[in-house]
């Protein structure tokens, strides 16, 4: 899509290059049936392209949501591939299906009162003991996760490698759908990473002190003097003001502390 | 794939450059930043909002009069998607304390603290629950949380000079003071942000900031956020419902003026529904999908603005919605991510922007409307853009991520963008040896629905919380800024929300008066239009295929 200023300068420039035919078509297969779509396409795009206007397995289209996850084959191949429709490129002959949904296991639960290791996992995802080291959970990851590793991790207690190696997942769902001791591994890396975050990694004491800082309205005097000054005041208050050095120290301090 | 032999042959130029360039940086001297009035100059010459036929007056409405941009007078000047006539308002099929409307940051984080109040809530979205731009952002949180070289003062201050002043003082010392709070609350939630072993948090540096206050949970900050917060509402499963795929399309009034629930639409069945509520939280995002200019957006999927014509209808004004932001750094290529967000982290982490020449021409970490528009202008009056490969007329200019492993050490480019070095590795670019291409890409709706600092509005039982909402960032939001908004004025308008339907003892009469009223506004404003609002969803739509859909109906863009 070229914007409205590009086609302008296009246009005065010169440098106008024809909207061409996309006459660069490729089959695929949408469940099965055969559309003939341009080959620089996304499969998301390719929907579009062949008629569907996507109401499920749409969101960010940026690779993040999940909402995406598609499953694929190529010809003379029982070989599986697993990727994000928004990010992936359509390829001759692709025999695909979006898994928009998958209805896998959640338990409820409530964070406070979670202790932070591994019988918590048993009691919330008992499954989690029936895995059975098949690996197909990490075939199946579109981020490349290493998935049973993870898992692994979550079973031997160590629930901060757990979360640290889940963390780029989007909750898609594919490797729960392929699982065949149907863990959802998804909703059990959730549940690591924010055990982790609250019982485990330490707090932030500096956050603790700050927040008692303003409550005792130590700001609300410096606060209404910027709320009512003047407005070129406050622009060479802004033009003046000290800015913390990109490759300073962590303890660096302004000169003027009056304001801290 | 790679990039193509010709875009290979110029990346020459910028390595070329950069060994001098990295030397630069760590000697601690950085290309020049514009004055005030540079900007002022750059910003008039150069920023989409400011070409001729970027905005339109509006013609009806609370805000009549001001200008604001055409694709959102657009959706103002529409009808309704729904019939006043055809309507039975004594059918209800949804019952609720608290209807938040909108399942991203600012929606999730005020079910959470309205149910904290003891409401029953339900949250309605569009799309699935995270489907939202919170899901997207990336870079950080803002929030001045190291006392011993920041606080309120200088966030504030921040905040006013990257809004060019003209920032609502109420909702930025709000923003700033609860700023804090916010990260405290996340970190309570369980959100993974990178800390040392101590427990103190890492930040960094974004655009226009002063200090080292972004914090960060690797480079999908936003993800985890959402993920985090969208988890701790699905525990609450008893008190908070949420109704997939369900947009809503108008608001339900009583007779004593008050906002009392909305009008879902079913997606996946076409089916109407209403909801009736003691209070409402509109919380609908952003407007990327009306791709203003013609622009590419880094926005998902259903992020239509649809709440602000919603707003607009039941008499909350609008602001700054002349002012749209292009994020700078938006992939151009390959084509697939095409629009594609490229965090402003990037910047912050060292990488300069360079022209074809490997030059820069301007200081990576200006505020985004100015580093926006410097990328525009190299592209056009000075004629030193990169020419994207593809059809179409685009260019672009390169932002040279190589530079950050030179500068903090090899592995850091993997390490700290680990989502976008996946991305590009798809397409067989390494950006930690090679730039990427880069352009302005429609990223963020600045202004938005009035609202007060506790998130009321001049309709009572109405409340706004995130990118729906205009005041905060003024003319310009920063980075960091948006992530922050979303906590503090999400639980701000869920704790008022809460409040109120304790106080709220009844609902009259539902009503949709407002809908007749404003069709009749835009009929003696003499608009005729098929358009209907809000839009729903984007129309990607393939025009050969709908010339054989011989007996489909669309309403708007919606088949």
């Amino acid at each position: 899509m070229s914007t409205v200023e590009q086609q302008r300068v296009a246009k005065e420039t010169g440098f106008a290059v024809e909207e061409f035919e996309r006459t660069d078509l490729v089959p695929i297969f949408i469940m099965g049936k055969r559309y003939d779509v341009p080959s620089t396409l996304t499969i998301q795009k390719a929907f579009e392209y062949a008629g569907y206007q996507l109401i499920r397995g749409c969101g960010c289209r940026g690779g993040i949501c999940g909402a995406c996850a598609t499953v694929y084959r190529m010809p003379d191949s029982q070989k599986i591939y697993v990727g994000l429709a928004c990010q992936t490129v359509v390829q001759p002959n692709m025999y695909l299906a979006m898994v928009p949904f998958f209805p896998a296991n959640r338990a409820v639960y409530n964070l406070e009162e979670l202790a932070p290791n591994v019988k918590t996992l048993l009691k919330y995802y008992p499954e989690i003991t029936k895995c059975m080291g098949c690996n197909t959970c990490t075939k199946s990851c579109p981020m490349d996760i290493p998935v049973m590793e993870y898992i692994s991790a979550a079973l031997r207690g160590d629930l901060e490698k757990a979360a640290e190696l889940s963390f780029p997942c989007v909750m898609c769902g594919i490797c729960t759908s392929r699982c065949p001791a149907e863990l959802a591994q998804y909703n059990i890396g959730i549940l690591t990473r924010r055990i982790t975050g609250r019982h485990i990694q330490p707090a932030a004491t500096h956050v603790g002190e700050m927040i008692a800082r303003i409550e005792s309205g130590r700001y609300e005097e410096p606060l209404k003097k910027l709320m009512t000054t003047d407005l070129e005041t406050l622009r060479k208050l802004y033009v003046d003001r000290q800015m913390e050095p990109h490759t300073g120290d962590e303890m660096w301090q302004p000169d003027d502390k009056r304001w801290l | 794939m790679g990039y193509t032999p010709d875009l290979m042959a110029l990346i020459k130029r910028v390595e070329k450059t950069r060994p001098e360039r990295v030397a630069r940086k760590k000697a601690g001297e950085e290309f020049p930043a514009l004055t005030l009035e540079e900007r002022r100059i750059r910003l008039e010459n150069y920023h989409p909002d400011f070409r001729v036929g970027a905005l339109r007056e509006l013609k009806v409405g609370p805000s009549k009069g001001y200008e604001v941009a055409q694709e959102i007078a657009d959706t103002f000047e529409a009808r309704s998607r729904v019939d006043p006539d055809k309507i039975d308002l004594n059918e209800i099929h949804y019952e609720t304390d608290v209807l938040v409307i909108g399942g991203g940051g600012a929606g999730t984080a005020a079910a959470l603290i309205a149910q904290e109040h003891g409401a029953r809530v339900i949250i309605a979205t569009k799309l699935r629950h995270g489907d939202a731009n919170t899901m997207m952002a990336e870079g950080g949180i803002q929030a001045a949380t190291k006392g011993w070289k920041d606080s309120p003062y200088y966030h504030y201050l921040d905040v006013m000079g990257g809004g060019h002043f003209e920032n609502d003082p109420e909702l930025v010392k709000t923003m700033v003071s609860e700023a804090p709070k916010v990260i405290g609350w996340l970190e309570h939630l369980g959100c993974l942000f990178n800390k040392w072993s101590d427990g103190k948090l890492f930040t960094l540096h974004g655009a226009g900031t002063c200090r080292k206050r972004m914090h960060y949970a690797g480079d999908m900050t936003g993800a985890e956020i959402m993920r985090t917060l969208r988890d701790e509402a699905r525990n609450r499963v008893k008190d908070i419902g949420v109704l997939e795929f369900s947009p809503a399309v108008e608001l339900l009034m009583d007779d004593k003026g008050r906002c009392s629930g909305a009008v879902l639409y079913n997606l996946e069945t076409e089916e109407y529904f209403l909801v009736k509520a003691k209070a409402v939280v509109m919380a609908t995002g952003g407007s990327g999908r009306l791709h203003m200019r013609g622009f590419m957006t880094t926005n998902h999927y259903g992020a239509t603005g649809d709440g602000l014509v919603m707003g607009y209808r039941i008499g909350v004004g609008v602001r700054f919605l002349h002012a749209t932001q292009y994020h700078p750094t938006g992939a151009v290529f390959p084509e697939q991510a095409e629009g594609l967000l490229i965090t402003e982290k990037v910047r912050g982490a060292g990488a300069n922007l360079v022209n074809i020449d490997g030059e820069q021409f301007v200081f990576e970490r200006e505020p985004r409307d100015i580093e926006s528009s410097s990328i525009i202008r190299e592209c056009t009056d000075v004629g030193k853009g990169v020419p994207v490969p593809g059809p179409g007329n685009k260019w672009g200019v390169w932002l040279d991520s190589p530079m950050i492993d030179m500068l903090e050490g090899e592995g850091t480019v993997e390490r700290e963008f680990p989502a976008k070095f996946i991305l590009y590795k798809r397409y067989g670019i390494d950006v930690s040896k090679l730039p990427m291409l880069i352009y302005p890409t429609l990223h963020y709706q600045n202004g938005g629905l009035a609202y007060s600092p506790d998130g009321s509005t001049v309709v009572p039982g109405f409340f706004v919380a995130g990118e729906v909402g205009g005041g905060v960032h003024g003319a310009n939001r920063l980075m960091g800024n948006s992530l922050l908004d979303i906590a503090v004025f999400g639980r701000l308008a869920g704790e008022s929300a809460g409040k109120y339907v304790k106080e709220r003892s009844e609902i009259g009469g539902l009503s949709v008066e407002h809908v007749r009223k404003y069709h009749k506004e835009l009929e003696e404003a003499e608009i005729e239009t098929d358009r209907v609002s809000p839009m729903v969803l984007p129309d990607y739509g393939n025009p050969e295929v709908k010339k054989r859909q011989w007996t489909t109906t669309y309403v708007g863009t919606v088949r």
